[in-house]
């Protein structure tokens, strides 16, 4: 048989950064091809690539036997090729039925006008074909939730009847059923010839639904094979498989106290159920997959949100934070994970920045004690070797390290307990990093109690002295330290030993 | 290339910085070149007292545009103050107070209308420019009712006095502007209040995360800006011995102009008193300027339309 898709010798860079390297994939009319690895893999890259959404630096893609160039993913669709996206690409103020038909809606003959009636019938044929039943076509999707809303995305690829149907994490927000009615509708496709690419992180559906499996890591690609020829185990070893580097300083454990502990941390409907404390002393990491509720869980035990309910105690007291303010005066620092959104004033200066928590304590009566305040700020930027020409430099002018050691700073200047760092060396340059990690580490000698949260693998081992585990929204294990290792990890992320 | 692109605009946001003080002079001096009656010490007066009552509402709505919002209430609040205050205040009425209770009546009033702006704003989430809106509309309205759309008249010397006397040789009016901004200035640049302000413009979401009570300082700023025009709103009826219900009409879109002349961004997280007291005198002063130079009032809109649309332009551009 010929495939239907080639990829040829693609690779991709940006500034100097190799995120794609010289990968070369067919894919076959009726069969499912899973495409797996972990986050900053290259899974995206490749699809965006792919949809001449990024232009690549070399290779070429052969599509029915004609090397193609996409000019967007529009042009692809027109051509046959459909995706169903991680972020969902839906209008919320229109109904379904436009959705789904936005752009090749059913003319009325001769006139301007929508069929509406043929639409919303079409619509509840597609429906009905992938046994979802309480859509209506006239409904707005706004009035949805998020898994009625994937279902839609779903139905909008379908309703093309592409030749490949690419769906990027397309289970995220559904339950068991629906990704049951999903798995019948690829079958479906599947036997009417239509290659799909099922790019996930979630093992158990890999083994279900996919005939072949290709594994990319680093932006290489490691394997393309038979999935039957693989085992959890054998791909797991092929997603992580890197050598962690010199980067992490090593440090002692000397565990004190339990300083925080969280009890039934359970979302409303949902059984999760989740217990877990952290010492003084100790960093407890973090590790799962994105969308595996570990911001979530953090933020709502800090106050910033509420989507998890339960007990909170602190040095054995029960604690109650419904705000980031109860949060703080609890003796929580906890530094968020984007600091554009909730980290940063990116208007103001990296004075009123750094003060910006702590402020209450250096003023009297109300009024900011400017000369204390400029002496504290001026020794955090020390401390923190922090790089600004000075206090009153405005934050969107530094680098993305320098950025982020300022919301560090401006949260270590409260002196809490307790500091949860929810992936504190994102977009940080190497030197940053590693000087964070020293950070980390002399806090932990000074007994705080810390959280790591962070997609990255290695760093969680490198730094971690025991490792709490996630998936959709649960914990699945709190490994102790000599049982960290990476495959102990991505087992319990990908919910393979489900408990 | 990029750096030499940072570098220009760096020094465009420098010139923008201080272009404002610049103009300012610029058309002190051009004025009082083309007009002899311009540098006067009673025609500097006149423009102060002028544009107090326009200047004490810019105050106020210089803290609302720095959280990012905005308040088209503050000229109803005026009008609707200064009534308040002065049907307590009228010569010959049988409902006459004394004074100093009128006028706490009058801001107690104004400082209720922008609880609820900040309560609507924050608590009701509804948009700064519907919700303040929505309370231009009922104030008026309910100015309107007080005295069955009639102004109250014939007020009583000492409510007159207020609008009319002098403190140190200096008008009440100017007086009441000096100690605004001196509250301003107390709140937005020395106290623990002002960096929460800035804060809040300037990321609403950090601000929050940090532990900055984001409702509260919104509602507190609001309060802010209506008592700042309710105190202009009794002061300008005492002056003009007439609590009319139409009275300040259009006065908020002349705050705003201030603000906004005065460098203050409508995106929020960026201004300073400073520059707003800088925006009033200078559409004060063209204003003045125009009338000495016996431009046509039709005319005179066109041009401060037109600086209004530079210095937003100019805002725009900084911005980037």
């Amino acid at each position: 048989m010929k495939p239907v898709l080639s990829l040829k010798h693609i690779s991709k860079s940006f500034s100097g950064v190799q995120a794609l390297k010289d990968i070369s994939v067919d894919f076959y009319p009726g069969e499912v091809h899973a495409i797996m690895g972990e986050n900053g893999a290259g899974k995206s890259t490749l699809m965006k690539v792919l949809f001449g959404i990024y232009k690549r630096d070399s290779g070429e893609i052969i599509y029915k036997d004609e090397p193609v160039q996409f000019k967007h993913a529009a042009d692809a669709l027109e051509q046959g090729i459909a995706m169903v996206q991680q972020e969902l690409s839906t209008i919320p103020d229109r109904s379904v039925a436009e959705n789904i038909f936005l752009g090749r809606e059913p003319m009325i003959k001769g006139l301007h006008f929508v069929d509406k009636k043929k639409m919303h019938a079409d619509v509840r044929e597609v429906f009905k074909n992938m046994g979802v039943e309480n859509i209506e076509p006239h409904r707005k999707m706004r009035e949805l939730d998020i898994a009625q809303m994937q279902l839609v995305d779903i139905a909008k690829a379908s309703a093309y009847h592409s030749d490949v149907l690419i769906l990027d994490e397309a289970t995220s927000s559904l339950t068991g059923p629906e990704v049951e009615r999903l798995f019948r509708l690829i079958r479906e496709f599947k036997e009417s010839g239509t290659a799909i690419l099922y790019i996930t992180h979630k093992m158990d559906e890999v083994f279900e639904i996919s005939d072949r499996v290709t594994v990319l890591r680093d932006g290489e690609l490691i394997k393309t094979a038979d999935t039957k020829e693989m085992t959890e185990n054998s791909l797991i070893t092929m997603m992580v498989g890197r050598e962690i580097k010199d980067v992490y300083p090593k440090s002692e454990y000397h565990p004190g106290e339990v300083v925080l502990e969280i009890r039934n941390f359970t979302r409303p409907g949902k059984n999760d159920n989740n217990s877990f404390s952290v010492r003084a002393g100790e960093v407890l990491g973090m590790a799962g997959l994105v969308g595996a509720g570990r911001t979530e869980m953090v933020e709502s035990l800090f106050g910033l949100r509420n989507d998890y309910k339960g007990e909170v105690y602190i040095k054995g007291r029960k604690a109650v934070i419904k705000r980031p303010s109860d949060g703080i005066a609890n003796g929580i620092a906890l530094i968020t994970e984007d600091r554009k959104q909730t980290g940063l004033n990116l208007l103001g200066n990296v004075k009123d920045n750094i003060s910006m928590i702590a402020l209450k304590n250096l003023c009297r009566a109300g009024f900011i004690l400017k000369r204390q305040e400029r002496k504290v700020v001026e020794e955090q930027i020390e401390a923190l070797r922090i790089k600004t020409p000075s206090a009153g430099q405005i934050v969107s002018f530094l680098s993305g390290g320098n950025q982020q050691k300022v919301v560090i700073a401006k949260w270590l200047l409260l002196n809490s307990d307790i500091i949860i760092m929810d992936e504190p060396t994102r977009g940080v340059d190497v030197g940053a990093k590693r000087e964070i990690y020293l950070l980390v580490n002399e806090l932990k000698a000074q007994g705080k109690a810390i959280i790591m949260i962070s997609s990255e693998l290695p760093e969680l081992m490198g730094m971690c002295d025991r490792q709490l585990v996630m998936y959709k929204g649960k914990i699945t294990g709190i490994l102790e330290k000599d049982d960290i290792t990476q495959e102990n990890i991505m087992a319990k992320a990908v919910g393979a030993e489900e408990v | 290339m990029e750096r030499e692109g940072l570098n220009a605009s760096k020094t465009f946001k420098f010139l923008s910085k201080y272009a404002i003080y610049i103009v300012l002079l610029i058309l002190f001096l051009a004025m009082s070149i083309m007009s002899s009656g311009f540098l006067t010490a009673g025609n500097i007066i006149n423009i102060l007292r002028q544009n107090s009552f326009v200047g004490m509402a810019a105050i106020g709505m210089t803290f609302v545009v720095i959280t990012g919002g905005i308040d088209l209430s503050v000229g109803a609040v005026m009008a609707f103050a200064g009534m308040a205050a002065a049907k307590y205040c009228v010569a010959d009425g049988s409902l006459q107070l004394p004074l100093a209770l009128a006028v706490l009546l009058g801001l107690a009033v104004a400082a209720l209308a922008g609880l609820a702006n900040g309560l609507l704003v924050t608590k009701g989430k509804v948009a700064p420019f519907i919700a303040t809106l929505g309370m231009q509309t009922i104030l008026r309205g309910a100015a309107l009712l007080l005295n069955s759309g009639r102004p109250f008249i014939g007020l009583s010397s000492q409510f007159a006095n207020l609008g009319q006397g002098y403190i140190l040789g200096i008008p009440i009016p100017v007086v009441a502007f000096i100690v605004v901004i001196a509250a301003g200035v107390l709140l937005l640049h020395f106290l623990r209040f002002g960096r929460r302000v800035y804060a809040i413009g300037g990321n609403e979401a950090a601000a929050r995360a940090s532990g900055i009570m984001t409702d509260w300082i919104k509602i507190w700023v609001y309060v802010l800006a209506s008592f700042f025009s309710g105190i202009s709103g009794i002061i300008l009826s005492a002056r003009v011995q007439s609590a009319s219900p139409i009275s300040a009409n259009g006065y908020e879109l002349d705050a705003v102009a201030a603000v906004v002349i005065g460098g203050t961004s409508l995106a929020g997280g960026i201004g300073n008193v400073a520059g707003t007291i800088v925006g009033v005198l200078i559409l004060g002063i063209i204003t003045n300027g125009l009338d000495l130079l016996n431009v046509s009032a039709y005319l005179q809109q066109i041009i401060k339309g037109a600086i209004i649309l530079i210095a937003a332009l100019l805002d725009r551009k900084a911005a980037k």
